[in-house]
Parts: C-alpha cells; structure tokens; sequence
C-alpha cells in the first residue's frame, strides 16, 4: 500500500514536470524559420563543396597546380589540368571536382600547401544529372559560388 | 390546421438544430485541427503551419478540400460494404451529443432526463466504429489496432461512469442542465474533494477513451502503420479525423457542464444565451489541456495502459464513489 501511494505521488509529479518542460516550451520563442523566406546564419564549421581560394590582394587563385590534392584525395574526385603563365609558373586551367564522390573529408583542404582550397558554404545545390555534379571550381570560383 | 403549424415548426426547429449541430462539428473539427497543429509546433518550438492564408489559418480547410477530392482508394481484400459503413458510423453519431449538452440556460436541443446517460452511450458507440474498421479492413495492423480500441475502451469506459456517478450522487439527477443548475454557487470540482478525484480520474479516462496520445495506442504510428485506419484513404480517413476531434470536444463539454459549472460565470448581458462564451470558454481551456497533454507524454505501453486503468483508476474512482455517498448521506 505505502508503495502504491509513492508511486502514485512521484509518478504525478514528474508528470507535472514534464507539463511543464513543454510549458516552456510553448512560450519560448521557436527556433525555427520558414526557411525558403528567412534562413538563419551558417555555422562557421559547415562543409560545403572544397572551393578555390583567392589571394585578395590580386584577386587571382592561390593554388600552384602542384596536384598534391589531386593525389591525396581518397576519393579520386579531383583533376587537375595545369598550365604556366609568361613568367613561368602554374595556375590550374581547369580544376574538375566530381561531388558525386566527394566525402567532404576535407584532406585536400589540409594538405595544400599555398592554402588553396577551403570548404564553400552553399549547400542548396541540386542537378538533374550526374555531369552536372562534376564542377570545374576554377569558373565556378569566378562564378563566385 | 393548429397541428399542421405546430408540426411543421417543430420541424423547422429541428431542422435548423440538425444543421447548426453539423456545421458546428465540421468548424469545430477544421478548427482544432488548426488549433493543434500550431501548438504542437510551439511545443516543438517549431511554429507550425504557415503558407496558406494569415499563419496557416487556412491549412485546415485546404486540408479537407484536398481530402474531399482525393481519390477513395479501396484495397480489394477489405470486407466489403462494412468497410464504408465504418467512416460513417463513426462520424455520423458524432454530433449527438451535442443535442442534450446544455451550453447557456436556453441553449440546448433537448433537455433530457438522462441527458448524462444518452452522451455516454453515444460516445462508446465511437469503439463500435474502430472495431468495424479494423475488422473489415482485412489487414493485421488495422485488426491489432482495432482490438486494442475495444479492450481499451471497455478498461476506461468503468472509471468514466464511476466518476461521474460521484457527480450523480452529490445531484441526484442525470439531466445535465440541472447537474450545471446545482452548480450556480460553486463549480462541483471548487465545492467538493471528491469531485476534484472524480474530475482527474474523469479527464485521465476521457483522453483515454477518445484514444488520443499518450493513449494512441489503436493507432500507434511506430508499432500499427496507422492502426484501424491504415487502409482509409480521403474523405474517409476524414471522417475518423472529424470523428476523433469531435468527440474530444464532446468529453471536454461533459467535463465543463458536469464538474466547472456549464454556464456559470459573471452575469452577462442577455445571460439565458450569451452565457455559452463561458461553457465555450471552459470547454476549450480543457481541450488546450488535452493536446498540451498529448505533446507532452510519450505513448504508454499496453500493459501500463492496462494496469492504469484496473489498478489505479477504477479503484481510486470507486473509493471516491463511496466515500461521496457516504458523506451525502450523513
Ligand atoms: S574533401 Fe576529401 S573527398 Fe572531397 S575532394 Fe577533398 S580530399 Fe577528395
Ligand atoms: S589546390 Fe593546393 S594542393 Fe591542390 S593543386 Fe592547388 S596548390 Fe596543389
């Protein structure tokens, strides 16, 4: 019998205390936002698709097209085709990132050694097709995306 | 000719009675619904429907225009003409209730005697329903629900009428415009320590018997799909909806009129009618308690639902029984 009523009685009240946990809640303002209309800041660590730098100073790509990435990425989904300047040294002409495959795992961010690369913050990026997937960051950098 | 007229204008009056009733169903129903969803986004501090009209207001009635027109898709291993009749059994006595609820002195279809009895007899028949959608629906998850529905409702339907008869025995009447009548100095559940008891055993057996969270469990969505209305597609599963929401209302009115004094509240002009914003007033609080409560627990187990309502609820509402009648007899 004295179990009963303690069970009775504490069962009740955490009842009440969950009444009020969503009580709060009720008058709280909401986190959320209707989201096409107002979306909220990004979080600083988002990882959006590996993007090229620019050095703002001039404006140009700081990647040397030394392929390091190239070669480290486990996913094999960056290409690089390199070319020189008059004065000698290489830029990417063409830097193809097949997102398809990429796990967003960040080596290729890591392991530049100019800093080339970082992570984008878009992340709204739906295609219809597969080629649509595989980016070419050097005019999609000046695309500014 | 003096029969003709008066024939004729008790039909009009009921006539128009029968159609205020079902409008009302179907605004209180699209309503609640609307009520609902915007607070169990808050809960979830989430802020719900938002897109169609003012904050959603319109989502509900798009909601049913949407249903009303979508195709009645019928599996063809259900049980033939039982699987139709079941939406509408279910929706169809819905709207009896509110026949004998007495809202203000003047509001009320029909003051019946046995006003108290005829509600809840028409409520359980809300089971019969369930089972038949279950049963004609030919399918495992639909059947488990439906039979849950049944043991669950004969469990709470013992608490609901103990705990009213306390209520009974403190008027001596089961008319419902004399048990809110009595109540003019006092609400019952301000008045009395029993009628306090009988009202939480009466609310806790009331949201258990219209199935709603934390007692869902006919239509557990994580074990049973949907339960009894898995296989009901458009208007149909509509009908359970405008059924469910209805008869919520209807427990929320027995437990206004029966336990915080019906209409009674401040003197108001044109009182013999106006006082229905106080019964309303009343009866909504006890709905948003309702859905606060359904956002707030989690779903209980079958076994718990059980012991529940055997172990606690029916024998503390049978103490309470006897305890009032002993006190109203000294
Ligand atoms: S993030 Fe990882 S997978 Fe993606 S391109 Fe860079 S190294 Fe390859
Ligand atoms: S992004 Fe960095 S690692 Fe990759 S090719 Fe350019 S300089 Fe080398």
């Amino acid at each position: 019998m004295k179990r009963y009523i303690i069970e009775l009685v504490q069962g009740g009240a955490s009842l009440l205390a969950g009444l009020g946990v969503t009580l709060r809640a009720l008058v709280a303002q909401p986190v959320t936002v209707p989201y096409p209309r107002k979306k909220l800041p990004m979080q600083p660590g988002f990882r959006g698709h590996p993007m090229l730098v620019r050095n703002p100073a001039t404006g140009a790509f700081t990647c040397i097209a030394c392929g390091t990435c190239m070669q480290r990425c486990p996913s094999r989904c960056i290409d690089i085709t390199a070319a020189r300047t008059e004065s000698g040294t290489k830029y990417p002409a063409r830097f193809q990132l097949d997102f398809t495959r990429c796990s967003l795992c960040g080596i290729c961010v890591e392991v530049c050694p100019v800093s080339g690369l970082a992570f984008s913050r878009s992340f709204a990026m739906p295609h219809r097709t597969r080629e649509a997937c595989k980016y070419d960051l050097v005019t999609r950098g000046e695309e500014g995306t | 000719m003096d029969t003709i007229i008066s024939i004729t204008s008790a039909f009009t009056s009921v006539a128009l009675a029968a159609a205020v009733i079902v409008g009302f169903v179907f605004v209180n129903a699209t309503a609640l619904g609307y009520i609902e969803r915007k607070l169990c986004g808050r809960f979830q501090r989430r802020i719900g429907p938002m897109e169609v009209g003012w904050h959603g207001i319109l989502q509900m009635p798009v909601d049913g225009i949407k249903l009303i027109a979508k195709q009645l898709i019928v599996p063809s291993h259900v049980a033939g003409p039982l699987f139709y009749v079941a939406p509408v059994l279910a929706f169809a006595p819905a709207a009896l209730p509110f026949l004998v609820m007495p809202f203000a002195p003047r509001i009320q279809v029909l003051a019946m005697e046995a006003g108290l009895v005829f509600v809840l007899a028409v409520i359980s028949f809300n089971t019969f329903a369930v089972f038949l959608a279950g049963w004609s629906s030919n399918n495992n998850y639909s059947m488990i629900g439906a039979l849950r529905a049944v043991a669950q409702n004969i469990s709470y339907e013992i608490p609901i009428l103990l705990s009213l008869l306390t209520v009974v025995f403190l008027t001596g009447s089961f008319n419902l415009s004399r048990i809110v009548q009595v109540q003019e100095s006092l609400w019952f559940v301000l008045r009395h320590p029993g009628a306090i008891l009988a009202f939480l055993v009466f609310f806790i057996a009331a949201i258990a018997e219209t199935n709603r969270a934390p007692f869902d469990l006919p239509e557990a969505e994580s074990e049973l799909t949907a339960g009894f209305h898995t296989e009901y597609s458009g208007i149909a599963f509509g009908m359970f909806m405008i059924a469910e929401y209805t008869y919520l209302f209807v427990n929320c009115c027995l437990a206004t009129a029966v336990f915080f004094g019906g209409w009674w509240g401040p003197t108001l002009p044109f009182g013999q009618y106006s006082s229905c914003i106080w019964f309303f007033i009343k009866a909504y609080t006890l709905v948003f308690i309702v859905i606060w409560c359904r956002w707030t627990f989690p779903r209980v187990r079958f076994d718990q639902l059980m012991n529940l309502s055997w172990k606690y609820l029916i024998p503390i509402a049978l103490g309470n029984l006897l305890l009032t009648a002993l006190c109203t007899k000294l």
